[in-house]
């Protein structure tokens, strides 16, 4: 599903040059579900954007389903993120300015789509992740866990083939966390959705079906 | 896409109430200026009540005579219009007239002024005006030199109270005219037809204005059948103005038959410029001058949008990362600004009513009633949107180049 070859990050400012990603080279199969761990720092969320296409590999190639995305336009890659993936970040982003079910209707919002047909998916992926009780509250008013799963409710509403999480339990408690897996787990397995996540919790990682090792922007076996 | 683009905008708007106050505070103040500014063009330039047949009408202001000594510039006289303009074929009418001018009147032995215009049968014609009594005088009132006279509304109030007028006695410049109608009051603006008192100019008590010579202080308005005959009119002015035999001294005679606009325009052009400025000159630089008004409230807004982009910048990273492409940004953007100046204009177009209606209060200008009709709502609304253009573009632009993942470095919610 997903292919980095020989991808390498460097961000460069005025003096430093970071070297975030090395050599690295690695294929997502479909329908599986992957954990990314390693230290702070160690290039674990560019990674994630890199397979997100929402960055670009200094050298290297990504390819989504076969294809290489490297020359793709805004429009082209824009088009890709909407059909194909989805996104948890590892601070939520949720739009303060928008209610809990407009923050899940965004991704729809790119697609050809009814207002009312928006609306009852926005409120059944709301349904899934445990809120229907708080569709009209604005994030500020909802704890961080409830955050949380606006968030995976927004990544899951337009079914992604892949959907990429980072430290989405990261904020949670652990039987919140362990709610949060098993919406995962679940998607992965009822919907086959390709899952890449990435945690600090062993515990949670011994769950998913690889784990890939990251150390100072290297791939560890 | 434009209904979510709407949507989402106002829920914006709605939550960010700072932002949101501060910025149509500025938009509205900036637009107040501008429509009241063309409300009161409006009120010079736009076709209105009485001068209903504007658009087919071209008016013989001024005449200038050279010689190689002298040059002499002034109105025309009623002997050079009444011969050379009202002969000139294939046109409807023409109509002769002079300048209101301020003439005592007396009442109960009390001395006052009022605006005095004399003219003739084809006035009422070439011009529509809205009798409350009686009627005009016609052509062969003037023809017979009756002593008739029609007033308007306010003078009627101030001669004779709440009473009417019809048949009653005015004294004024020096005869007596029997009051033959009462009209509805005409803004000093409309230069045209605009006086108190309108009485023949055959029946003047001198008549100084039959002499023959080509300058003198009266206006010939033409009522053309079409304002396609304009250029075919124009021309046949020219050929008339060869015609004429100048006194001694002078060897030539120009002028023109010009619209309203085209009137306006050298008006408002230098007075040193003998050939009229095109009115798209003055059109042009009306527009100009409206854009530049409108340049520092929109520098502020764009800067405004622009700071905030910083406290916008996650929502532009999910938004990109969830599938809108920049260009889709640029255009939400723009419609939250477009959506902005026009509620900013909603609110400066009751504001303008309200500043417009003051100014009609204080009586600055005799009889002139500035008003917020279609053709200035038209021009507001348009104004608000150029506006909600220039200042939303930059921003949308500037935002929608920023980077998904620099956008999402920001650490927000
Ligand atoms: N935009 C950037 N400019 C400069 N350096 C960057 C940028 N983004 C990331 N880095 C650097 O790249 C390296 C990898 O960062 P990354 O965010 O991928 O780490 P991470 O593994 O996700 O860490 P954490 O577990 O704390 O989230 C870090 O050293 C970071 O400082
Ligand atoms: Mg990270």
């Amino acid at each position: 599903m997903i292919q980095l070859r020989a991808v390498e990050k460097v961000y460069r400012t005025d003096r430093i040059e970071t070297i975030a990603l090395s050599n690295v080279n690695l294929e997502i199969r479909s329908g599986e579900f992957v954990s990314i761990m390693g230290p702070s720092g160690c290039g674990k969320s560019t990674l994630l954007n890199l397979m997100g296409l929402l960055d670009v590999p200094s050298e290297g190639t990504v390819s989504l389903a076969g294809e290489s995305v490297v020359s793709y336009s805004d429009r082209q890659l824009s088009r890709l993120r909407n059909r194909r993936l989805g996104f948890v970040f590892q601070t939520f982003h949720l739009i303060a300015d928008l209610s809990v079910v407009d923050n899940v209707e965004i991704p729809l919002l790119y697609r050809r789509m009814s207002g009312s047909e928006r609306r009852r998916l926005a409120l059944a992926a709301l349904e899934r992740v445990g809120l229907s009780s708080r569709v009209h509250h604005f994030p500020a008013q909802l704890s961080g866990g409830q955050q949380q799963r606006v968030a995976i409710a927004r990544a899951i509403v337009g079914e992604p083939d892949v959907l990429l999480a980072d430290e989405p339990t990261g904020n949670l408690d652990s039987s919140m966390g362990d709610e949060v897996m098993a919406i995962l787990h679940d998607l992965n397995s009822s919907a086959g959705t390709t899952i890449v996540m990435v945690t600090h919790d062993e515990r949670l990682a011994g769950q998913t079906g690889r784990i890939l090792r990251l150390f100072d922007g290297r791939q560890v076996n | 896409m434009l209904k979510n683009y709407l949507k989402t905008a106002i829920q914006v708007l709605r939550r960010r109430k700072f932002f949101t106050f501060i910025s149509l505070f500025g938009v509205s103040l900036t637009l107040v200026v501008l429509m009241v500014a063309t409300a009161v063009f409006d009120q010079i330039l736009g076709p209105q009540l009485p001068e209903i047949h504007a658009d087919r009408t071209l008016g013989v202001y001024s005449l200038e005579m050279r010689g190689a000594e002298i040059i002499s510039d002034s109105d025309a006289s009623y002997w050079f219009l009444d011969r050379y303009v009202r002969t000139l074929p294939d046109i409807e009418k023409v109509t002769i007239f002079s300048q209101a001018a301020r003439s005592a009147t007396y009442l109960d032995g009390e001395k006052f002024e009022l605006y005095f215009k004399r003219t003739d049968g084809a006035f009422w014609q070439v011009y529509g005006f809205d009798f409350l009594e009686g009627g005009p005088f016609l052509a062969e009132d003037d023809a017979n030199a009756e002593k008739v006279a029609v007033i308007n509304e306010t003078t009627r109030r101030q001669l004779y109270g709440g009473s009417k007028a019809l048949g009653r006695m005015l004294e004024i410049d020096g005869q007596r005219l029997k009051i033959k109608g009462v009209v509805r009051d005409v803004s000093f603006l409309r230069q045209d037809p605009f006086s108190d008192v309108w009485a023949p100019i055959s029946a003047a008590r001198s008549d100084t204005h039959l002499r023959p010579a080509v300058l003198g202080s009266h206006t010939g308005v033409i009522l053309a059948r079409h304002r396609g005959d304009f250029p075919a009119i124009k021309r046949a002015f020219q050929a008339r103005l060869a015609e004429v035999e100048l006194p001694e001294g002078y060897d030539e005679l120009s002028g023109e038959a010009n619209t309203h606009f085209e009137r306006f325009s050298r008006v408002m052009s230098s007075n040193q410029e003998r050939t009229v400025a095109s009115p798209w000159r003055l059109r042009f630089a009306i527009g100009l001058a409206m854009v530049l008004f409108m340049i520092l409230p929109s520098l502020n807004l764009v800067n405004i949008n622009v700071s905030r982009i910083l406290e916008r910048a996650s929502e532009i990273g999910v938004r990109k990362a969830f599938g809108a492409s920049s260009w889709t940004l640029v255009g939400q953007f723009v419609v939250e600004n477009v959506l902005l100046t026009l509620i900013g204009g909603g609110i400066a177009f009751v504001l303008s009513g309200g500043v417009l209606s003051l100014l009609n209060g204080v009586e600055l200008i005799p009889y002139a009633t500035f008003q917020l009709n279609f053709r200035v709502f038209v021009y507001g609304l348009l104004l608000a949107v150029i506006f909600g253009l220039i200042s939303g573009v930059y921003p949308a632009w500037k935002m929608s180049r920023l980077h998904p993942v620099t956008a999402l470095r920001r650490r927000s919610l």
